[in-house]
């Protein structure tokens, strides 16, 4: 009795003793990452909600003022609803495009060939390199009045004389552009999905008469849209933060045509050094990113489709098709 | 599809992805060609994509830089830069990984959750506050506010690198414990060879990310010495200032060499660390 008891006691002490070793070890590993995200993430996130309260230039100390450059962003400042309409625009045509493009492409791609790997990797390139200084410069060089783009369109029959760049209707154009043409890692993750549907669906569809538009409706598109709601999200996310390409190309002109969001943010920021007023600029940008990145999450259970649940509708049309 | 696909069929498939491919980039082709030709014939004969005279002068004006500074500086700090903001950010979020997928502490869940939101957090909210912070530290024009965050890792590479551990059986750490080995030699001799291809992976990106990241040089690089070729490029570009095209394309060539040949050597990982978590180019 007086043994067994013993017994217990010490297995409970070398399981506290376990435990506590693995407390310890746990947070030994996880602690670099730990104490950044506390300095550099946590507290400035904290700061910066309480900064958006506030009048600071970094000079004297910051002043609260309540919700005045909220009231200040949103009945005052034109430019404010500037950058918002035009980032707005480019999101929203940039995002659905580079899609379209990468799902196109994705779709070109999958097939069987010894080439394949080469044009995936040809496709992929400009997604690597669209972030850099170097192309924005180069794309500057591409669109302006003599650029390669309008000798382009010349060699084929489109008369273009502008300057793409320095036109304001243009102008948000090339920036678009830029963001497609990096279609390249969207491709992939794509490619990556189809891969993954199976052989067999297709081939019992073949055998009922299923043509090609109807296999891609009926079992191709259904069984991505989880890839699509994921690149739809971190796009729209990458969307709303574009900057270099707007600042060296065009600078946010012409006449503020070009003006995103996160550009006007930087100016009032760090050239004005108006830090309270961009606070709230970046707050305000969180919860529109995060409104729609919830949106198209509460949307997608009437669009996505999960090959393991039943109930839904798409998933009776696909088995029409299947069986 | 185990259909034979007919000749011709395969001859229209592959015309059209060349020529779609061509077109895309071409801007590039047309840049690596007009770095060579004469300066003033740059903006002049575009037209015209190979030089009629090839000529390396534009990589010599180019490489004098600006303002005293040559382009050696430049490449200098940003390999810096870059070299330190990638082991840092290897490392410990190969460590954060191991933490969170293999160790049951306390708070796991909490902070394993905290890291995911991060991924989706724009990284403008924080800028302000962590200008203010690095202002306050007099760590401004160093390259400290570049390579001190990279050090506490970032959430997409600790989540890589989670799915791929995920990958390997667990009945291999106990094995490892039973023949004594601790915590930490577990993770040194049997857990860093075996992730080896998702730490290339996240090397990789790691690079890219900094070697063209523009943001942080421009907030916080402000003398030509301490210049990272992101931000000497854009000077460099600057419309009041530029002349010599053909120098600033040389440059801009040479400044995208590194990462066109790290992708040609090691695009098997970059393809598959795309294709299976999603990470962003």
């Amino acid at each position: 009795m007086n043994y067994r008891s013993k017994n217990a006691e010490l297995i409970t002490k070398t399981k506290n003793r376990n435990r506590f070793k693995e407390n310890v070890y746990g947070y030994l590993f996880i602690g670099p990452w730990l104490i950044c995200f506390i300095v550099f993430m946590a507290i400035p996130f904290v700061t910066s909600f309480v900064l958006s309260f506030t009048d600071y230039n970094m000079l004297s100390e910051p002043k609260f003022i309540g919700l005045n450059n909220y009231i200040e962003l949103f009945t005052k400042d034109k430019l404010f609803w500037q950058a918002l309409s035009v980032t707005f625009r480019f999101v929203f045509l940039s995002v659905p495009l580079r899609l379209l493009f990468a799902l196109a492409i994705a779709l070109l791609l999958n097939r069987q060939s010894k080439l394949v790997p080469l044009y995936r990797c040809v496709y992929y390139l400009p997604s690597i390199l669209g972030g850099s200084v170097a192309v924005s410069v180069m794309w500057k060089y591409c669109f302006s009045k003599t650029g390669v783009v309008n000798i382009f369109l010349n060699s084929i029959g489109i008369p273009s004389d502008i300057s793409w760049i320095s036109n304001k209707d243009t102008a948000l154009w090339s920036i678009i552009l830029l963001f497609v043409w990096q279609f390249g890692s969207s491709m992939l993750i794509f490619l990556a999905g189809l891969k993954q549907i199976p052989k067999n669906y297709y081939e019992a569809a073949t055998v009922d008469g299923a043509g090609v538009f109807r296999q891609f409706f009926n079992i191709t598109l259904p069984l991505l849209t989880p890839i699509i709601l994921f690149n739809t999200v971190m796009q729209i996310i990458g969307g709303f933060m574009v900057f270099t390409q707007a600042m060296i190309i065009t600078d946010g002109g012409p006449v503020n045509k070009t003006l995103v969001y996160v550009l006007y943010l930087y100016q009032q920021s760090f050239k004005y050094y108006k830090m309270g007023y961009g606070s709230a600029m970046a707050w305000v940008l969180l919860l529109i990113v995060g409104f729609f990145t919830a949106l198209i999450f509460k949307s997608s259970n009437t669009w996505v489709f999960y090959e393991n649940e039943s109930k839904k509708p798409r998933t009776k049309k696909l088995k029409k098709v299947v069986s | 599809m185990n259909k034979k696909v007919s000749p011709i069929n395969m001859l229209l498939f592959h015309l059209l992805v060349i020529s779609i491919s061509f077109v895309m980039i071409y801007p590039l082709i047309w840049m690596f060609f007009s770095s060579f030709k004469d300066s003033a014939l740059v903006l002049t004969t575009i037209e015209q994509l190979f030089p009629s005279e090839w000529k390396l002068n534009n990589y010599y004006n180019g490489w004098s830089g600006f303002g005293g500074t040559s382009f050696e500086v430049f490449f200098k700090n940003s390999f810096i830069v870059t070299t330190l903001s990638v082991i840092g950010n290897v490392l410990v979020s190969s460590m954060a990984a191991y933490g969170f997928s293999r160790i049951k502490f306390k708070g796991r869940n909490v902070l394993f959750v905290c890291m995911l939101i991060t991924m989706m957090l724009p990284a403008q909210v924080l800028i302000i506050p962590q200008y203010i912070i690095f202002s306050k530290l007099d760590w401004v024009n160093t390259f400290l506010p570049l390579v001190v965050p990279e050090w506490g890792g970032r959430a997409f590479f600790i989540f890589l690198i989670i799915q791929f551990m995920a990958g390997i059986p667990s009945e291999l750490d106990e094995a490892a414990k039973i023949d004594g080995c601790d915590r930490i030699k577990l993770y040194t001799r049997i857990m860093l060879p075996l992730i080896r291809p998702a730490l290339v992976t996240c090397a990789v990106f790691a690079f890219y990310w900094k070697w063209d990241d523009f943001m942080g040089s421009l907030l916080y690089l402000n003398t030509p010495e301490k210049y990272t070729v992101s931000i000497a490029l854009k000077l460099f570009a600057d419309p009041t200032s530029v002349s010599d095209y053909g120098a600033l394309f040389a440059m801009c060539i040479l400044s995208l060499l590194p990462v066109i040949i790290l992708f040609l050597v090691l695009q098997k990982y970059i393809v598959e660390g795309i294709a299976t978590s999603g990470l962003k180019g």
